[in-house]
């Protein structure tokens, strides 16, 4: 039973690239007569500073230009055409409201550098956003500067050394779990602390003796993902929370897997310190192809001091900006976060409210241990543990014939699906990490099961068929060896 | 609710396959003091008629560039977006796809990261470029950071003051306010003090940072710091805010830049309060395996049939973790979509012929402004979309009569330079009609004009 839905038009074959396609002389966009007087650039600048050739854009008409980022765009899987059920991505689907509130000239139009007294709008959205994620994780004060979630741990690596400088010592070292998402130890070294790892117990979760053998003053923070990058709800969070504090330590959490628990723990009152949130995960914002995301931080108050500038101030009905702030980490980016990206979770989080969000939370959790229930026969658990809102199986069963996690992952797209999450976290050995989210049906999971236990019978029975995949794509298996080997970045 | 499908008699069927009796039974793992006793309180559920109606409701308490005539420029560039632009790059098969590491399924993402690093490299004369960073500000910084890995034990960072106020602050977080080797140089009449530099070219310098056109939208000849910097041993770095530009003036890789970055808003992006945006990061080849952020590259299929997939991905975080060249994981792909299908729609010529535009534009309003009595032009030197006016009086009220005429008459200056207080950075571009530009300088001299 394989699935015979094709995403894409049949007929848009091949597409050459935009040179390929170029022929001088054709153009896609004019500007009609100036209102000006016309200057004369080598008048203005010396010849040094003026460009000798123009540079090799292409040259193409409008109806080029149309067809091609059309039939490009058909090449592509998205979350419109099927589900993604990457863990740790919380992939879940993209309300189309957003794209209408985000499309408001109102908001479009207006320029960083106006007078506050004119985008009072906008700073109103930005005010309640900061306080509607404080109060889902429990915390005092909110940022939504940072770009994205890795942007987000910087920011929060950046206060917690601020905060630690101005207590007299930075401090040197942050403890990180060897199943922490690599934009945690690579955040911490660009704050420049040294990571020390600390080993997961047996459900792959952070061990408080582990944590107790390595916490000392020199211990700036522990990041710690709640629930675990395996799914599963970290219960000695406090416990650990308590012996990093009583060193004086500070706990960091990254709240990628927040969907697991909005309305059932607010991070802020079992220990945390900081955390990021990602918008383009828990919020609902679109992934655009890899961005553009946004990773708000949320502190206690010990921290806000230190909350990147400028601060959202609201006195008596108005809003504005202050910059007035000694201990500032300083700026993180320039303007106002991505704003865009702002307007779509302010309206998600307003069009779901409370009850909403506690809803989503229940469901995803639902729909994640429902898989783990139907494919556990079929893949191999490494962690028999209770999960949250995701799953992590191995491809230890499937090894026995040859086949591979990343072969898995391939055949899934001959069976109309994204695959999950695969080699993360690196503690499982040939990971396969599933999160479904809430925004998906029983009969698309019950769909998706069947297809991997499919699979599974297809490593026994017919290995080389998954070993091969994928065969019915747009493109079959892509040499990344190669791609490495011989460097081709940019058209000749 | 309208995003959650289950029904109830689903909800059954699931949990009795998992084997549990409630939904409730599912959280069991959550030791029950640690989780809370709050309902969370943010309001009403909207249904999608009125949270329209409360966005609308916001965004109205705005003044725009619609309602208000604009000036202002400063690293954020308003410009035509084309409808096909808008359109093709609101695409659902552009907008809701994840980042491209299943190859197979994302080659539309893909070739066009492919088709954007290509047009980048051409239009700053550079060998390689990522497939994005969050902006410019934040590229300046890892820039930065990457001259610093690439000179091994060189620290010393040089940053004009004429460089973007924002830029530079950003770097200053990122690698600590009280680094000593980070060295702000006061420029000189708005270009780059040569003689500021000098006490700094030894052997531990790590870059040097020009901005071009730079902050006050003056456009400088740099060869000369170029091979300053060379000759010490240190790496030139670019910074871009307005590549629009680099379609009429000679791009950062002809004048010796090894990292050149840049802000692409004005490739089809709304301002939009200045987000998101678009990070442009380039560079020469030598120095490829130190750069940060995703990159495209090509390759074959098990077909022999011609494919992209993201490369070199042993520089990122999630291979090398603490030894990455960055953290950096999301980026700002859909931007660069957007930039790709904006600059194949103007091309060649058609981006030729808005840089001419907007020079003509600034000129003639350049030429409209300081004819009035008491305006002069601040930096008599070459500019492109931007320049600096010096007012008799603080720019900040002046700027505030405007705004009570229905105009942003630019930036006051007198926020980031004291000494140029009374001063105005004015953009103009090709969405300011001679007509728009002629009521300003109307406006302007009835603000300067004594009262009678």
């Amino acid at each position: 039973m394989t699935d015979k839905t094709y995403t894409g038009c049949n007929l848009a074959l091949e597409e050459p690239t935009l040179f390929e396609q170029s022929v001088e002389g054709r153009l896609g966009l004019t500007f009609g007569p100036s209102d000006v007087p016309q200057t004369n650039p080598a008048a203005l600048f010396e010849g040094g500073l003026l460009r000798d050739k123009p540079a090799l854009l292409p040259e193409l008409s409008e109806t080029d230009v149309t067809r091609h980022f059309t039939r490009l765009s058909t090449f592509n899987y998205s979350k419109d055409i099927g589900f993604y059920p990457l863990g740790s991505c919380t992939m879940k689907y993209n309300p189309k409201i957003a794209n209408k509130v985000v499309s408001l000239e109102g908001f479009t139009q207006t320029h960083p550098y106006q007078d506050v007294s004119t985008v009072q709008g906008n700073l109103e959205l930005i005010y309640t956003l900061e306080r509607d994620l404080a109060e889902i994780c429990g915390m005092d004060a909110v940022t939504v500067w940072p770009a994205a979630g890795s942007h987000g741990e910087l920011t929060g690596m950046l206060m917690t050394r601020a905060y630690h400088t101005a207590k007299g010592n930075p401090r040197r070292k942050v403890l990180i779990p060897d199943s922490a998402h690599g934009t945690n130890p690579a955040s911490a070294a660009i704050c420049n602390y040294d990571v020390v790892e600390i080993k997961s117990n047996e459900c792959g979760l952070v061990n408080p003796a582990e944590v107790e053998r390595l916490m000392d003053n020199e211990v700036a923070a522990l990041m710690i993902t709640n629930p675990n990058t395996l799914g599963i709800f970290e219960r000695d969070f406090k416990k650990v929370a308590d012996i990093v504090h009583s060193k004086g330590g500070l706990i960091y959490c990254d709240g990628a897997n927040l969907n697991a628990l909005m309305g059932y723990v607010r991070m802020g009152e079992i220990g945390c310190d900081v955390m990021h949130l990602n918008l383009h995960k828990t919020f609902g914002t679109p992934h655009g192809g890899g961005g553009p995301g946004s990773g708000p931080v949320a502190v206690k108050k010990h921290l806000e001091p230190f909350l990147p500038i400028p601060i959202v101030t609201k006195n008596q009905g108005h809003y504005a900006l202050d910059e007035n702030r000694p201990q500032s980490i300083g700026r993180i980016k320039s303007f106002y976060g991505n704003f865009g990206v702002l307007i779509r979770a302010y309206a998600y989080i307003k069009e779901l409210g409370g009850e909403g969000l506690l809803a989503a939370s229940r469901l995803a959790v639902l729909n994640a241990n429902y898989i783990k229930a139907r494919l556990k026969g079929a893949y191999d658990l490494p962690y028999d543990c209770p999960v949250l809102h995701e799953c992590v199986f191995s491809d230890k069963i499937q090894n026995e014939y040859g086949v591979r996690t990343i072969d898995i992952a391939k055949r899934l797209m001959d069976y109309g699906f994204h695959p999950p999450t695969v080699y993360f976290p690196l503690i499982v050995h040939g990971a396969i990490m599933i999160e479904p989210t809430e925004t998906e049906s029983k009969a698309l999971l019950d769909r998706f099961c069947e297809s991997m236990i499919m699979i599974a019978k297809e490593c026994k029975e017919n290995p080389e068929i998954v070993k091969g995949a994928p065969h019915k794509t747009f493109r079959r298996r892509l040499d990344e060896v190669k791609a490495a080997r011989e460097l081709c970045l940019s058209a000749s | 609710m309208r995003y959650l499908p289950h029904t109830n008699t689903e909800i059954k069927e699931m949990l009795k396959i998992i084997g549990a009796f409630n939904i409730e039974d599912l959280f069991a793992s959550i030791p029950k003091e640690l989780r809370t006793a709050k309902q969370l309180n943010l309001g009403p559920q909207l249904s999608e008629i009125a949270l329209l109606e409360h966005l609308k409701t916001l965004s109205r308490n705005n003044r725009n560039a619609e309602d208000t005539l604009s000036f202002l420029g400063g690293g954020a560039y308003r410009h035509y977006v084309p409808a096909a632009v808008s359109e093709l790059a609101s695409r659902t098969e552009f907008v809701t796809p994840y980042t491209p590491y299943q190859p197979e399924i994302s080659q539309g993402t893909l070739q066009v990261m492919f088709e954007y690093q290509t047009m980048m490299c051409r239009l700053f004369g550079m060998d390689v470029s990522n497939a994005s960073n969050y902006d410019a500000a934040t590229s300046v910084a890892e820039a930065v950071l990457m001259a610093r890995r690439v000179g091994k034990k060189r620290r010393t960072i040089c940053l004009p003051d004429n460089l973007h106020p924002e830029y530079r602050e950003v770097v200053s977080t990122v690698l600590g306010k009280n680094d000593p080797d980070v060295h702000i140089l006061p420029s000189e009449n708005g270009l780059f003090n040569r003689n500021a530099l000098k006490d700094l070219l030894n052997d531990n310098l790590a870059a040097v940072v020009v901005q071009f056109p730079n902050f006050f939208g003056i456009a400088e000849d740099f060869k000369d710091i170029a091979e300053m910097a060379h000759k010490a041993g240190g790496l030139f770095v670019a910074a871009v805010a307005e590549p629009l530009s680099l379609s009429l003036l000679s791009p950062p890789g002809s004048w010796g830049a090894d990292i050149a970055v840049g802000e692409g808003i004005s490739f089809g992006l709304p301002v939009n309060f200045g987000g998101p945006t678009l990070g442009i990061f380039t560079a020469k080849e030598a120095l490829l395996r130190n750069m940060p952020g995703r990159i495209c590259g090509q390759t074959l299929d098990a077909e022999g049939r011609r494919g992209f997939v993201l490369t070199m991905s042993t520089r990122e975080q999630h291979i090398r973790r603490e030894k990455a060249t960055s953290n950096i994981c999301t980026n700002h792909a859909l931007c660069a979509t957007t930039a790709a299908i904006y600059l194949s729609l103007l091309g060649k010529n058609g981006l030729i012929e808005l840089s001419k535009i907007n020079l003509d534009k600034a000129e003639y309003a350049k030429k409209a402004l300081t004819k009035i009595n008491g305006v002069r032009l601040k930096f008599s030197v070459p500019t492109f979309n931007e320049f600096v006016i010096e007012l008799p009086r603080p720019a900040a009220t002046v700027l505030q009569t405007l705004l009570k005429d229905n105009i942003f008459g630019g930036i006051d200056l007198g926020r980031w330079y004291p000494a140029l207080k009374n001063c105005i950075l004015v953009c103009v571009t090709e969405m300011n009609s001679k007509r728009d530009i002629d009521l300003f300088a109307d406006k302007l001299a009835s603000c300067l004009s004594p009262p009678l």
